[in-house]
């Protein structure tokens, strides 16, 4: 199929989508995760077929609707209802092996040591959830909400994994950091061409084929998803692709869910005392390692008010900075946690230029022996020993175009007072952030954000250690192959005496449960539903 | 300096001894790290060899002779390999001598394979079994083993000084890690680069200029004629081809996915090796042949130092023809998982790579040689993991480092035996630190 063909458009149908794609029904305060499994796959659909989940269509109404469901499903879950083997393979394939049935991914998403599938609270065996069901609405009626869910799912005769709840920390995390600032804007009405010379700039506009399926992607192509042939059965309630198969995917979509537990109190204990050894503040310390301000604004001596597709006025002050300005992370941190999850690259080092520079660049060389002018921040000129080459550092994280995911993340749990958390012998109730994202291909997407970017000690260049929110600190590469090196290092650019590399960090976050669920479009939920 | 160099080792499996060859090969690895290499292990003790980078043992067991069926010229079936590759400091052959020194391992091994008897000189035979590489790549040219490991250590030690020293002024800070540094052993300066080395390198990269010379000055007008004629022709050929080429279907197998993850992310290094058919007729052939030819003469003489065009995470690479060109096989170690390597090698150098894969049977449809391809995502995606096969043993002497890592330590060690630094160059030498 080329770019050509997969351009054409198709009209959005707002009625199959479910609307968390593009919302998170903030004003809703309150929400359940309902974790099933299917006992009786005949009686399951048909309480499937009794569900409402609220369409993007009821968005353009002026209130949001007061009951809100969504729902989603594991791999194990469509095979428990009964969906044969032949479709399940064509959903993408990190989907049908789940998030913790396979070690090499275990290693590769940080999942090992207390981080471990084997010490997770649910999402492993028996506790593996076939269903999520996804309750919004007020803080007072989603009791009543929930149990009437429930209970409407218990008479199915599904049984229940757990049902996990949110709590309002008013759009801040337990650490105390202002979140759900960044995120990126989706190309709904889809102008956008992707692969354009305007792409060697980062861009925040995305192809809607990175978020729902059946959309051209980044590449402008269609990403993998499971096409039924005329021959299957009931495959005339699925929307028709271009090849006229039933189209499953169609206005789907990946959600990856993990339960993550914050150490509150043991998180400002070690900044404090981080701050403490380096004479700064608490503040400064973290802030640093978040790679944002308390309140969500970005680092000081980050040039805001940079232009930046998909990012609008909105945002100003807050989401308009790129860090191309700051390469050797003097004002925000490589290592910090946005800058991570986000490097904010576009696909060549140093942006846009003329013919000559951009072929040099595509073979990894440049005609400038000083190429980055605007690095201003820095106290010394830049190390160019290598020149004519591209210092491979500087372009070691690229088109962070291809490795964006919608967070529709809430917290949960009661928030610590971090001045009262001193005293260790007491511990603080559990709190922490039910982490959920949505993208179209899981491997490109999460888990090379997880993986790539967040859990490993190599990320940009740096060398030993992970991200300083949520490393698992465990030492790496393992005995017998080689003296395991140390991961729990964060590394504070700045001229000495600011400059600093701290090490000895202890886990803040451990993963408590997680699963790969697929979000299907609403006519793919009536096929799952139908007998 | 001290240049890099590898032996490559192909040989014939006897296929009655597979499955006993590979249980062999298993039991050279650690049990639990599927494919790692025991440096200790009693067949091949890699660890006493402390010119190796890289080694591996691999069956060259095709997963894609199924996609010949599209061509009914090739023949159906082809032999198993077993294949030894090491990369290496100074010369290859000599320390290929060296290791026979030390036969009984090497003979249980390539006991498996065809024509190896009790009495075969096992060194001759080795040599006679050498196959030269179409291209490789080296990261860093000159980088030696011996060198990586004592950057190494050198790094961890200022690093550990450096956290006990106050703060001051640079060039106090300067003098004080200097005291403070106890190496066990000095640093090695490097050695002077062989001169045949140098005089083959230099020949190497002035042969394409002089025969183009040769040519134009002894026969102008034949010689522009020809290369006129001759692009275009090739390109009517390429198109029709890019155009013609049957598409070969390919399927995810999870199951092979899954064993060929089982090897991977064990270290911050993995292996990669691949093979498949080449498309048959001469002009693939041929055209494979040319831009090998050009890969390895830029890989080099232009990118020896860190980055092969845009991607920095490949420690060596290998390109090398099997069957007289029916297939090919490609091996490298990069940094990095999996999914990130390839996702780098689309983003960064997806021309390299339908450049150097297109002629390969199944591969994703090019256009005019450079473009589409590897950007057919997906699709190609599926192409290199079925084409991939295990690697059975796999040995790197530095596990831990990255390339970028290795880099690193050399500046950090440039500047440590730096007679005089600025205050500017302190600091920024101290920020690495
Ligand atoms: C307990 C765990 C976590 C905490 C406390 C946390 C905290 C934060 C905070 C405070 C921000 C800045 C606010 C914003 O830009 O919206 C942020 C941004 C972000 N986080 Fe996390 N996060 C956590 C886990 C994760 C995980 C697991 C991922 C992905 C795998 C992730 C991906 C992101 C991304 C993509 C951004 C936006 C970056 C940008 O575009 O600038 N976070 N996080």
């Amino acid at each position: 199929m080329t770019a050509r063909e997969t351009n054409m458009r198709r009209e959005i149908d707002a009625t199959d989508i479910q609307a968390i794609a593009r919302t998170a029904f903030g004003s809703h305060k309150s929400a359940r995760y309902v974790l099933l499994r299917v006992v009786q796959p005949s009686a399951a659909r048909q309480w499937l077929r009794g569900l409402t989940p609220t369409s993007l269509a009821k968005m353009s109404l002026k209130e949001l609707p007061p009951e809100i469901s969504q729902i989603a499903f594991t791999a194990e879950g469509l095979r428990a209802l009964g969906i044969k083997d032949t479709i399940l393979q064509q959903f993408s394939p990190e989907f049908v092996d789940g998030i913790a049935n396979n070690d090499n991914r275990s290693r590769r998403l940080g999942d090992t040591g207390a981080n471990a599938p084997t010490n997770w609270r649910w999402g492993v065996g028996e506790k593996e959830a076939h269903i999520l069901l996804m309750l919004f609405s007020t803080v007072e009626q989603i009791k009543a909400l929930t149990d009437r869910m429930l209970d409407q799912a218990l008479a199915a005769g599904l049984s229940k994994v757990d049902i996990l709840s949110d709590s309002d920390m008013d759009n801040t995390e337990p650490f105390g950091f202002r979140d759900g600032i960044s995120q990126p804007t989706f190309d709904w009405d889809r102008p956008r061409i992707p692969g354009t010379k305007a792409d060697q700039d980062y861009t925040n506009l995305l192809a809607l084929g990175e978020l729902l399926l059946g959309y051209r992607n980044e590449y402008g192509l269609l990403t993998d998803r499971p096409l039924l042939a005329a021959s299957e059965k009931n495959v005339d309630i699925l929307p028709k692709d271009l090849t006229d198969h039933g189209d499953l995917g169609l206005n789907g979509s990946y959600l990856v869910y993990r339960q993550l537990a914050q150490d509150v109190a043991g998180f400002w204990r070690w900044v404090a005392g981080e701050a403490a050894r380096s004479g700064i503040t608490k503040e400064q310390q973290a802030e640093s390692m978040v790679g944002r301000k308390l309140d969500g604004s970005p680092l000081p001596d980050l040039p805001v008010g940079r232009s930046i597709p998909g990012v609008d006025e909105r945002y100003s002050g807050r989401n308009d900075f790129l860090f191309d300005t700051d390469p050797d992370g003097l004002s925000c941190p490589v290592g910090a946690h946005i800058r991570r999850a986000n490097p904010r690259t576009g696909d060549v080092p140093g942006g846009r230029k003329g013919p000559l520079d951009s072929l040099l660049t595509i073979l990894g060389l440049t005609t400038r022996r000083d190429r980055r002018p605007t690095s201003s921040t820095l106290p010394w000129r830049r190390n160019t020993t290598v020149w004519p080459f591209i210092r491979s550092e500087d372009d070691a994280v690229a088109s962070a175009r291809f490795h964006r995911i919608l967070r529709r993340g809430r917290e949960y749990g009661s928030k610590p007072d971090p001045d009262l958390g001193h005293d260790p012998a007491i511990p603080a109730p559990e709190t922490g952030i039910h982490f959920l994202c949505l993208n179209a291909n899981i491997a490109r997407q999460f888990e090379f954000v997880q993986g790539a970017w967040i859990a490993s000690a190599k990320f940009a260049a740096l060398a030993g250690e992970q991200d300083p929110l949520l490393g698992n600190r465990e030492p790496f590469p393992t005995n017998p192959i080689a003296d395991p090196q140390p991961t729990d290092g964060f590394t504070r650019p700045g001229a000495p005496p600011h400059c600093r590399h701290a090490s000895g960090l202890p886990q803040f976050v451990r993963v408590r449960g997680g699963a790969y669920f697929f979000l299907p479009g609403l006519a793919a939920l009536r096929w799952i539903a139908s007998d | 300096m001290i240049p890099q160099d590898s032996f490559i080792i192909v040989a014939k499996i006897d296929p009655v001894q597979l499955d006993k060859l590979r249980s062999l090969l298993k039991t050279m690895t650690f049990a639990d790290r599927t494919g790692m290499a025991d440096p200790d292990n009693p067949l091949v003790r890699f660890r006493d060899f402390d010119e190796i980078h890289f080694a591996r043992f691999v069956v060259l067991a095709d997963n894609t002779l199924n996609d010949r069926a599209h061509y009914p010229q090739l023949p159906s079936r082809e032999p198993f390999y077993l294949c030894f590759m090491v990369d290496c400091d100074g010369s290859a052959d000599e320390l290929l001598a060296r290791m026979a020194q030390r036969p009984d391992g090497l003979r249980t091994i390539f006991g498996h394979c065809e024509e190896f008897g009790q009495t075969t000189d096992l060194l001759g035979w080795l040599r006679a079994h050498r196959v030269k590489p179409a291209a490789s790549y080296v990261n860093w040219v000159g980088r030696s083993v011996g060198q990586v490991r004592e950057e190494a250590r050198l790094h961890d030690l200022l690093r550990a000084a450096l956290s006990g020293i106050e703060k001051s002024e640079p060039q106090k800070i300067l003098v004080r890690l200097r005291q403070s540094i106890m190496l066990p052993e000095p640093l090695k300066p490097a050695p002077p680069t062989p001169l045949s080395w140098r005089i083959r390198n230099v020949a190497h990269l002035l042969l394409p200029f002089v025969v183009a010379l040769v040519c134009l000055a002894l026969f102008p007008i034949i010689t522009i004629v020809l290369l006129g004629v001759g692009s275009v022709l090739f390109v009517i050929a390429l198109r029709w081809h890019e155009q013609t080429d049957p598409f070969v279907d390919q399927p995810y197998d999870a199951n092979r996915v899954a064993e060929l993850r089982g090897g991977e992310d064990h270290d911050v290094t993995n292996q990669y090796t691949a093979m498949g058919s080449i498309k048959p007729g001469r002009f693939r052939l041929w055209t494979e042949v040319a831009i090998l030819y050009g890969i390895n003469w830029v890989a080099r003489h232009i990118f020896t130092r860190g980055s092969l065009a845009r991607i920095g995470t490949i420690h060596f690479a290998h390109w090398v023809f099997l069957d007289q060109g029916r297939r090919a096989f490609f091996c490298s170690n990069y940094d990095g998982g999996h999914e990130a390597y390839m996702d780098d090698f689309i983003n960064k150098a997806g021309f390299g790579l339908n450049l150097s894969f297109s002629s390969g049977i199944g591969y994703p449809t090019t256009d005019w040689l450079l473009a589409r391809g590897a950007w057919l995502e997906q699709e190609f995606k599926r192409f290199q993991r079925r084409h991939q096969i295990p690697t059975d043993v796999w040995y790197k002497a530095y596990p831990g480092l990255t390339a970028h890592d290795l880099a690193r330590n050399s500046r950090i060690r440039n500047g440590f035996e730096k007679a005089a630094m600025s205050d500017d160059e302190i600091r920024r030498w101290l920020a690495e630190i």
